[in-house]
């Protein structure tokens, strides 16, 4: 038996630790390139005393106090610096002296909340929103980002990079969001996330290994904005849809990597634990009927059946309707129409799917001819299938379109 | 992945302080609230169960309390990156229970729950 190992603890503190801590520095010096050099600072500093002196009592706590010390100095340094400028007649008067004494409350909450608004600020082009994101208040290395994305580390290195120097050349307040723009905001800061997890989700085998983590950072960030903001229906409807989507992590891909339908999954490898707290954070969204929410809904209506014929396709249909006014898109459009035959009326679902248009998009005509067949149309489904076959850049994908084409050339007997 | 926590312990005499299941809560709640506690609770003394075996065949039903010395008492599920980060999660534990309880010994046992990552990746 020994003591815990100095860096290894170190480690784990710093991460659980490091978004609280850039968060706070964050608002104490007003930059978040600045903020996350304090507090690689702070972690070089117990790297050299952790070793020597031994763990602190209070790890965690030693951190923050720290990181707050060496903010302080900063800002103190600086108001010197400028008070020597002023005296000199070389600057403004040093007017806005930092409130050094707010540095030192312990509250947290609003610091992370205002850090990950600003991580997600509409200045930054969407990829650098995720990758700041994930670095700052996912506490990754630029390295573990770029294999997530499967991007060389530099493009990952210089997003970032480029993202806090845009942050401070605008001068981006570290901040709630006024009134105004709140929903507009928290907007972005769910798209942000959901398109972190949709990057994990679309993994495949022999992915590296960090890709598929993108979806458990997601879902981290996700919990932890709805800890942060409990009255918004919508982060509830977000945190709900990802643990739902979660829960078939293990059912959806094949022994051989190939991905495994909704509906041909083996349910009893869906993560019972994942689905409840999926249905306890859907209970939460109050019946808003934000995106997010409805997609929630549409995915607990398929968590609550045991078996895919238990699966209440009208009610999925009618969510699937809501979702299409609430936020119009064909991709909606095609998984009502889907909904709409698997609830009996195959007609009625063909002639939505003929009012889409979405060029260049396999399932189109993947789903078209699945209606087809089911009408008994077999020799216009099968054109279908071949021309999915020909439009969809999975190989596996398109040896199953193929297959179907295949089977519907039998002559029926 | 995740990781499960058993904590175990032969309780002391004396009753907790009611400073401990305060601290305790809280940690909890920043558990949560952090994406990593996802499913805890406490666990009644073993007298309340029984052990269900199967030896040489035979099946056999035992009531509580169990004869070991240490009764487990909570159970944690964490999503953490890596063991580390579980183990980081037990100390906090059981730094409270230094703090505030200090006649309380016992351990956190921390189970690697299996995960997609314990199978190799398919050929």
């Amino acid at each position: 038996m020994t003591g815990p190992d100095p860096r290894r603890t170190l480690a784990a503190v710093w991460r659980l630790e490091s978004a609280r801590i850039v968060a706070t520095l964050a608002r104490m010096v007003g930059d978040v390139g600045l903020a996350e050099e304090l507090a690689q600072d702070t972690m070089v500093i117990a790297l050299e005393k952790w070793p020597a002196e031994g763990i602190p009592y209070h790890p965690a706590s030693w951190l923050v106090a720290t990181a707050k010390h060496r903010a302080v100095d900063l800002l103190r340094r600086q108001s010197t610096y400028r008070q020597k400028l002023a005296e000199a007649g070389r600057a403004m008067p040093a007017s806005l002296d930092p409130d050094i004494a707010a540095g030192l409350d312990d509250y947290v909450g609003d610091d992370l909340l205002r850090l990950i608004f600003t991580t997600c600020h509409p200045v930054l082009p969407p990829e650098s929103r995720a990758a700041l994101t994930l670095r700052l208040l996912g506490g990754l290395s630029t390295d573990e980002i770029a294999r997530a994305y499967l991007v060389p580390e530099a493009t990952v290195g210089k997003r970032i990079t480029r993202a806090k120097r845009t942050l401070a050349e605008r001068r981006i307040p570290i901040e709630l969001p006024p009134p105004a723009e709140a929903s507009e905001r928290l907007g972005s800061v769910l798209e942000v996330i959901y398109l972190i997890f949709n990057e994990g989700y679309a993994a495949t085998a022999g992915d590296d290994w960090m890709r598929p983590t993108l979806c458990e950072e997601a879902l981290r960030l996700g919990r932890l904005l709805a800890g942060l903001a409990p009255a918004e229906p919508e982060v509830h409807g977000l945190v709900a849809l990802m643990e739902l989507q979660a829960s078939r992590t293990a059912a959806r891909t094949a022994a051989d990597g190939s991905p495994i339908l909704l509906q041909d999954q083996d349910r009893r490898r869906w993560d019972r634990l994942l689905i409840r707290r999926g249905l306890a954070a859907l209970a939460r969204t109050e019946g808003s009927f934000g995106p997010y929410a409805l997609q929630a809904a549409i995915a607990a209506g398929h968590a609550r059946a045991a078996r895919p014929e238990d699966t209440d396709w009208q009610h999925i249909a009618e969510l699937y309707g809501v979702l299409a006014h609430v936020s119009p898109s064909p991709v909606v459009e095609l998984n009502r129409a889907v909904a709409v035959a698997n609830a009996g009326r195959p007609a009625e679902a063909l002639a939505i799917v003929d009012a889409i248009d979405l060029p260049q998009y396999a399932l189109l005509p993947a789903v078209r001819g699945d209606l087809l067949a089911r009408l008994g149309r077999a020799d216009e489904a099968r054109p279908e299938f071949e021309r999915a076959a020909t439009m969809t850049r999975n190989t596996r994908e398109r040896q199953l379109f193929l297959a179907r084409a295949h089977a519907l050339s039998r002559p029926t007997s | 992945m995740r990781y499960l926590m058993l904590l175990k312990s032969t309780p002391p005499a004396s009753p907790p302080p009611p400073e401990l299941m305060g601290a305790i809560m809280k940690l909890g709640e920043e558990a949560t609230a952090a994406g990593a506690l996802l499913d805890t609770a406490g666990l009644m003394p073993s007298a309340n169960g029984a052990r269900v075996g199967l030896y040489g065949g035979q099946l056999s039903v035992t009531d509580g309390p169990f004869a070991e010395a240490k009764e487990t008492i909570s159970y944690a599920i964490y999503q953490v990156r890596d063991r580390e980060e579980a183990v980081e999660w037990a100390n906090r534990f059981l730094r409270l229970h230094r703090d505030l309880w200090p006649e309380w010994e016992g351990e956190a046992e921390v189970l690697k729950v299996m995960g997609p990552e314990d199978f190799a990746p398919p050929a």
